[in-house]
């Protein structure tokens, strides 16, 4: 993966940096030496690693303020940064940058029951904000399956979902206000807790657009009471394209399940040998969840289950008890982790119309074949986010690039199918170079356009995003 | 100037050599002076797969054939977008486009999400008569900046759009609506609170100060629906005598503030923390209010040309002026100035994607 070289001029200028820094933040918020530094040196994508020059952990959005006017007026790249959880390596630093870290400013600001809002600072992890509205029922919708780890910052900058998605939608669809910080030091205030931020939708544009547009360091976040219950139905078929037309069917039937998960054989058989969950050997698995009371549960997955039975299942197992709901989420949930026990493995994100699923399924096995690497599919099916994941081995010279390039096809793929190269990973350097696979140069000048309004330098998160052909003029101006 | 095709679109804009205004149906009284660009013959269904719950039309297709073609499959815009030739007295055939220029919803807002949040793609034109895309036709995206917000509710001033693609929900079997009595505002928007915060799924929470009545609706399958009603009356029970109306037009009046419609005055549409509703609809002085939203929207009634912004002060939320004589309107301004640095992002952005100030001069600040 191609970084931009560091800058000379900014490297030697570290001492000055440093000094500078010293003034606004208090020692132990500031690290400098390489063998601290490596600590930032990667995100999720571990194939990607290089140690910032500098990192910081401000404790209040002032101190945030004030890193950045410095680093504004000293022309050094910042690079923002949650749990360092990315998945597209979004929050990888590049040698000259200053990593800003917001870790440590994770307090609860505010919880409003009566207005259905909590206001946190963004350094606060995805679970604990739904933790801290727990005593009276509530939660906060978003859940990316890395939601002990992952801050709500780095969930706003990728507008990130997870499994209930499809009933209670993504980030941007809970995101009521934000504190942020522009690249110059200027706080700005977006929205609050009404609906809809006036004038034009900045929030919805500063929601994904990855730590480019400015530091976000506090959030006001719509938080729902809990339903009644939940309970999943796991159906099995010998077909992958039926599994799909399953998920279309009750999709059309009127219901809204909180998540339709669908698994493919490969991933079926790790999770069943990795957590005993009781998976039934067969091509597809779907994992559909209700919610509502008992009544309202059972009804709703009677109707489900008539549908699936229209499509002759070879497994219907309706769960009885919290026990067996557990233990069918469970193999869902350690998906991840059982595919890492049989190799390492890149996970990719594209999004395809579901309608599109079977012939998708195919073509990547297909492909599976012509490159002759395994790939397991695990994903949110309700929506189409696919998560194909593929197997590689990481010390075996040349199986990465072989992956990446499998992995590229895939995506392509996405897109042709009348879908798109990222769900809610996010772009980072990862899809980067894709992008004109699915948007053309005016589409991504457009974009790009909205960059130069929110940091005309083009300091922040650089070399992210937008292939860096497209972005080097800028980014040198 | 009236486009049949996105490429004659934007041919026209590339040859612009003053300012226009947009129109799709002209409805929701946005229209200024300059010379209208009318995109109601820029229509079509492109794409409807009821299976993936997507819709993609042209801009100008009228919100009748997108409607009529939902039904048929027994679906529907979840947003609910409020038809403003009630209020405003406006004719013509609001557009699709309209709808998401404007980013109009209507009570499901409170709980399915805004326009906005249905909307998965868009094509547009720029100020220089380029074709932009962004988004696409599926439900999870986040390849790149997401322009689909930022033209939402941008009201033509960043481009004309030419296609929308929305997310689509299934019609419920069964809906039920809950009334109760309350004397104030103040207990009204209590009760919408305590309604909003159940997990039984309300779907509009309205109070009526006129009629003195809160309403809640719920809706979904037949069984649920009357288990959750049951349930919700018991929760609500400490607020008041709870009736439940069979008034099938209640929730499109409330949508189209239909209460409003005949009578003299400006009208206001303030968006606020729900608590701070009833402290803000008496700081207005109104002739007559109606709260939506849970409290979260106040429509206000006032009398013509009151600066309701001067008498709220600051507050956490904004007011839009929907209806008023052009004077006030130039006077006063449609939407809620925004802070200087807003301001300035927000001009900027304007400049970069109209640069020479074609679309819809004046209206957004
Ligand atoms: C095992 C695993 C499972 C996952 N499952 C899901 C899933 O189900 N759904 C999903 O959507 N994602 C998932 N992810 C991806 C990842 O967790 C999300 O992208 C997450 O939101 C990243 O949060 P973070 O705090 O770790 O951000 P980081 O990795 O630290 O940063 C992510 C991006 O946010 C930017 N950023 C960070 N802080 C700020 C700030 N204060 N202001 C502005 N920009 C900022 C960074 O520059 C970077 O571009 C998963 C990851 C792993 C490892």
């Amino acid at each position: 993966m191609e970084m931009p070289a560091p800058d000379p001029k900014i490297l030697e200028r570290k001492p000055h940096l440093l000094a500078r820094l010293r003034t606004v933040l208090p020692e132990d918020a500031l690290i400098h030496d390489i063998s601290e530094t490596r600590a930032y040196e990667c995100d999720a994508l571990t194939a990607y690693r290089c140690p910032p020059m500098v990192a910081v952990l401000p404790a209040s959005t002032q101190e945030v303020s004030d890193v950045l006017r410095i680093c504004h007026e000293e022309g050094v790249p910042v690079v923002p940064r949650g749990s360092g959880t990315s998945l597209a390596g979004g929050a990888l630093p590049t040698e000259d940058s200053v990593i800003l870290g917001v870790a440590r400013m994770n307090d609860v600001l505010e919880t409003d029951y009566d207005n259905r809002i909590i206001r946190v600072q963004t350094g606060r992890t995805n679970l604990s904000v739904s933790g801290a509205v727990e005593e009276r029922d509530f939660f906060y919708a978003p859940d990316p399956s890395s939601q002990l780890a992952c801050a709500i910052a780095g969930n706003i900058a990728m507008n990130s979902g997870g499994a209930h998605c499809l009933k209670y939608g993504v980030t941007t669809n809970n995101l009521l206000g934000v504190t942020m910080v522009m690249m110059d030091g200027t706080v700005v205030e977006i929205g609050g807790a009404h609906l809809d931020a006036g004038g034009l939708d900045l929030l919805g544009v500063i929601c994904g657009s990855e730590g480019q547009l400015g530091v976000v360091t506090e959030a006001t976040l719509r938080i729902l009471r809990k339903p009644e219950g939940a309970r999943p139905v796991l159906i099995g078929f010998d077909d992958n394209a039926v599994a799909g037309e399953c998920v279309s069917d009750i999709i059309k039937s009127g219901i809204l399940p909180v998540a339709i998960e669908f698994m493919d054989r490969l991933c079926i058989e790790a999770c069943e040998n990795f957590a005993h969950a009781g998976y039934p050997k067969c091509e597809a698995l779907l994992i559909v969840e209700v919610e509502g009371s008992e009544a309202e549960i059972d009804s709703q997955l009677g109707k489900i289950i008539e549908i699936a039975k229209r499509h002759n299942p070879v497994e219907l197992r309706e769960s009885g008890s919290a026990e067996e709901s557990a233990k069918i989420w469970l193999g869902r949930k350690s998906a991840f982790g059982a595919m890492g026990q049989l190799n390492d493995y890149m996970c990719l994100d594209g999004t395809i119309p579901v309608s599109e699923l079977s012939m998708v399924l195919r073509r990547i096995g297909e492909l599976s074949k012509e490159y002759g690497l395994p790939v397991g599919n695990v994903f949110h099916a309700g929506d189409g986010n696919m998560h194909p994941l593929i197997l590689f081995d990481a010390n075996k010279p040349g199986d990465l690039e072989k992956c990446e390039a499998f992995g590229a096809d895939i995506l392509r793929l996405c897109v042709d199918a009348g879908g798109c190269l990222t769900g809610e990973h996010g772009v980072g350097i990862e899809k980067r170079d894709l992008m004109l696979h699915q948007y053309n140069p005016q589409d991504l000048e457009a974009q790009m356009a909205v960059k130069d309004v929110f940091d005309p330098q083009w300091l922040l998160n650089p070399a992210k995003v937008f292939p860096l052909g497209s972005s080097a003029p800028r980014r040198s101006a | 100037m009236t486009p049949e095709s996105e490429t004659e679109l934007a041919q026209i804009v590339a040859g612009l050599n003053g300012p226009v205004c947009i129109i799709g149906g002209g409805t929701r009284g946005a229209a200024g002076s300059a010379p209208a660009l009318d995109m109601s013959r820029l229509t079509g269904i492109h794409l409807y797969e009821p299976g993936a719950l997507t819709l993609v039309a042209a801009a100008g297709t009228s919100l009748a054939e997108v409607d009529a073609a939902l039904d048929a499959e027994g679906q529907r815009l979840a947003f609910e977008p409020m038809d403003h030739r009630v209020l405003l007295g406006t004719r013509g055939a609001p557009t699709i486009g309209g709808v998401v220029a404007a980013n109009i919803s209507g009570p499901r807002r409170v709980q399915a999400g805004a326009c906005r949040d249905f909307l998965l793609g868009v094509r547009f034109v720029d100020g220089n008569g380029t074709v932009i895309k962004n988004g696409g036709r599926v439900m999870k995206n986040v390849t790149g900046y997401d322009l689909v917000k930022l033209m939402a509710g941008s009201w033509g001033t960043l481009g004309v759009l030419s296609e929308v693609s929305l997310k689509v929900l299934p019609k419920p079997e069964a809906i039920q609506t809950l009334a109760i009595a309350v004397p104030d505002a103040a207990r009204a928007v209590g009760l919408m609170s305590d309604a909003l915060g159940s997990p039984f799924e309300v779907s509009g929470a309205a109070y009526d100060p006129e009629r003195g009545q809160v309403f809640a609706r719920i809706e979904g399958f037949a069984d649920s629906v009357s288990y959750r009603a049951d349930r919700l009356s018991e929760l609500l029970a400490r607020w008041g005598d709870i009736t439940r109306p069979e008034a099938p037009d209640l929730w499109s009046d409330i949508r189209d503030v239909r209460g409003f419609a005949d009578r003299a005055g400006d009208v206001w549409r303030i968006s606020c923390r729900p608590s701070d509703a009833p402290g803000l609809a008496q700081k207005a002085g109104a002739d007559a209010l109606l709260f939506d939203w849970g409290g979260g929207l106040i429509w206000a009634l006032m009398s013509e040309g009151s600066d309701l912004r001067a008498r709220l002060g600051g507050f956490d939320g904004h007011a839009t002026l929907v209806r008023s004589n052009q004077a006030t309107r130039a006077q006063l301004g449609m939407f809620h100035p925004q802070p200087a640095p807003l301001a300035a992002i927000q001009q900027a952005l304007r400049t970069r994607f109209d640069p020479q100030g074609r679309f819809n001069p004046g209206l957004m600040g």
